[in-house]
């Protein structure tokens, strides 16, 4: 399902990515084509093809001719890659972010954090 | 580069003093669907009848297809426009309009319309004069859609239809867009902006007669944003620009604006409660609608 609170493309985007990176469409497989996305979500096909070119200039996808879009050899690599550079961004900053504005410690933070991975 | 469907030059009508539209210049790309947005007596239907050659401007130039609507015959017969409200004959049933339908279309599609008359579950025994609403919607989509016009032109489209009818028009009107050998151009007025915002390639606005904004979906809505937190806080980050809308209750206090989001204005908005966020197409059209009630805008402004 698609929500409100990001641009749609980049949903279409990161949905795709995350098959790829769970395996279900492994290197060399095509993923479902424009139209079909399009019709699935009941959004424009432009919209669609946004999301998609954003992994073809990632180099996750490519557009064999007439044929549709499949998954590059290395695509997991890359899309994992990707994600631990963003990870410090996207998750790391907005959680210190959070403790500040609860009073809570960078150590406090580090305590919860190990008592997560071992309670 | 695409070429136009729809490009409009100048376009005025008046009515005796109404003006109904004032110099409406905008273009339309071909092949896509077209939302045509503002509130109700906004120009809406007055635009699309001089889009489908029913009505000529006062002043101001139509082309449609590479072609004045009202002056050609040809054109006329390429255009569909579906109206809220058609009439047909007193005793005219479902077999009457699909009998007459395809004399002035030739692109008529008799298996797509059969296939819709089925999926809108259109009766056939019933005079389209005493059909519900939503049944004589779906009939005029039926009409517009099975036509294959290449100019097809819906106003409000979906009055009356319930949930599932307005599924399987979203879903035949993605498909007739993506249905590469016919190139369709798609107009429709709607009040239902949020549900039929990601179906929509282009948006016109229209308020009061005039052009708001005409340009691709995502172009318009990145050109807006909005201010919403403590009343406080908001008047200070607003800092003297005017707002296309003002929300108040109590407290808090919410802005709509025009133009590209000020740089750096959002991490300081967060620093003091506020929020900057991004405003969607239905928020974008009320703020329109909204700017000759609203109220406080020099308050907001102050």
């Amino acid at each position: 399902m698609l929500t409100d609170d990001r641009p749609i493309f980049q949903q279409i985007a990161d949905q795709l990515a995350d098959g790829i990176l769970a395996g279900t469409y492994p290197p060399g497989a095509p993923v479902p084509s424009t139209n079909e996305l399009a019709a699935f979500h009941r959004i424009n096909p432009a919209t669609v093809g946004k999301g998609v070119n954003v992994l073809v200039d990632a180099g996750v996808l490519e557009k064999r001719r007439g044929l549709g879009m499949y998954v590059t050899e290395g695509a997991r690599e890359r899309l994992l890659a990707d994600r631990r550079a963003a990870f410090a961004r996207d998750y790391v900053a907005p959680l210190l972010t959070e403790a500040r504005s609860l009073g809570l410690a960078p150590a406090e933070v580090h305590r919860l954090i190990d008592q997560e991975v071992e309670p | 580069m695409t070429a136009s469907a729809i490009r409009l030059a100048g376009v005025t009508r008046r009515f005796g003093r109404t003006t109904a539209l004032d110099d409406v210049s905008a273009e339309v790309p071909a092949g896509i669907v077209c939302g045509l947005l503002g509130r109700n007596g906004a120009g809406k239907t007055t635009l699309m009848s001089i889009l489908a050659g029913h009505d000529r401007p006062s002043e101001g130039t139509v082309e449609i297809l590479g072609r004045d609507p009202f002056e050609q015959r040809a054109v006329m017969s390429s255009i569909s426009f579906i109206r809220d409200n058609q009439r047909y004959p007193e005793d005219f049933k479902l077999r009457h309009v699909l009998r007459v339908a395809p004399r002035f279309h030739e692109g008529w599609d008799p298996a797509l319309a059969a296939e819709l008359v089925d999926a809108f579950r259109l009766p056939s025994r019933t005079t389209v004069k005493k059909m519900s609403r939503g049944q004589q919607s779906g009939l005029g989509i039926v009409i517009g859609l099975a036509s294959r016009a290449p100019l097809t032109v819906f106003d409000e489209p979906y009055l009356g239809l319930d949930a599932t009818a307005r599924r399987i028009f979203a879903d035949r009107l993605l498909a007739t867009r993506m249905d590469e050998s016919d190139r369709r151009t798609i107009v429709l007025s709607t009040h239902l902006i949020d549900e039929m915002e990601q179906l929509l390639d282009h948006v016109v606005i229209l308020d009061g007669g005039r052009l708001v904004r005409s340009g691709a979906t995502e172009e318009v809505t990145a050109g807006a944003w909005s201010l919403s937190g403590p009343a406080e806080a908001v008047l200070r980050l607003a800092a003297g620009r005017t707002p296309l809308s003002t929300h108040r209750v109590g407290g808090l206090l919410s802005l709509v604006f025009d133009g590209e989001t000020p740089e750096g204005l959002a991490a300081e908005a967060r620093t003091t409660g506020a929020q900057l966020s991004p405003v969607g197409l239905q928020d974008l059209v009320a703020a329109f609608g909204d700017r000759t009630s609203a109220p406080s805008r020099e308050e907001a402004a102050a």
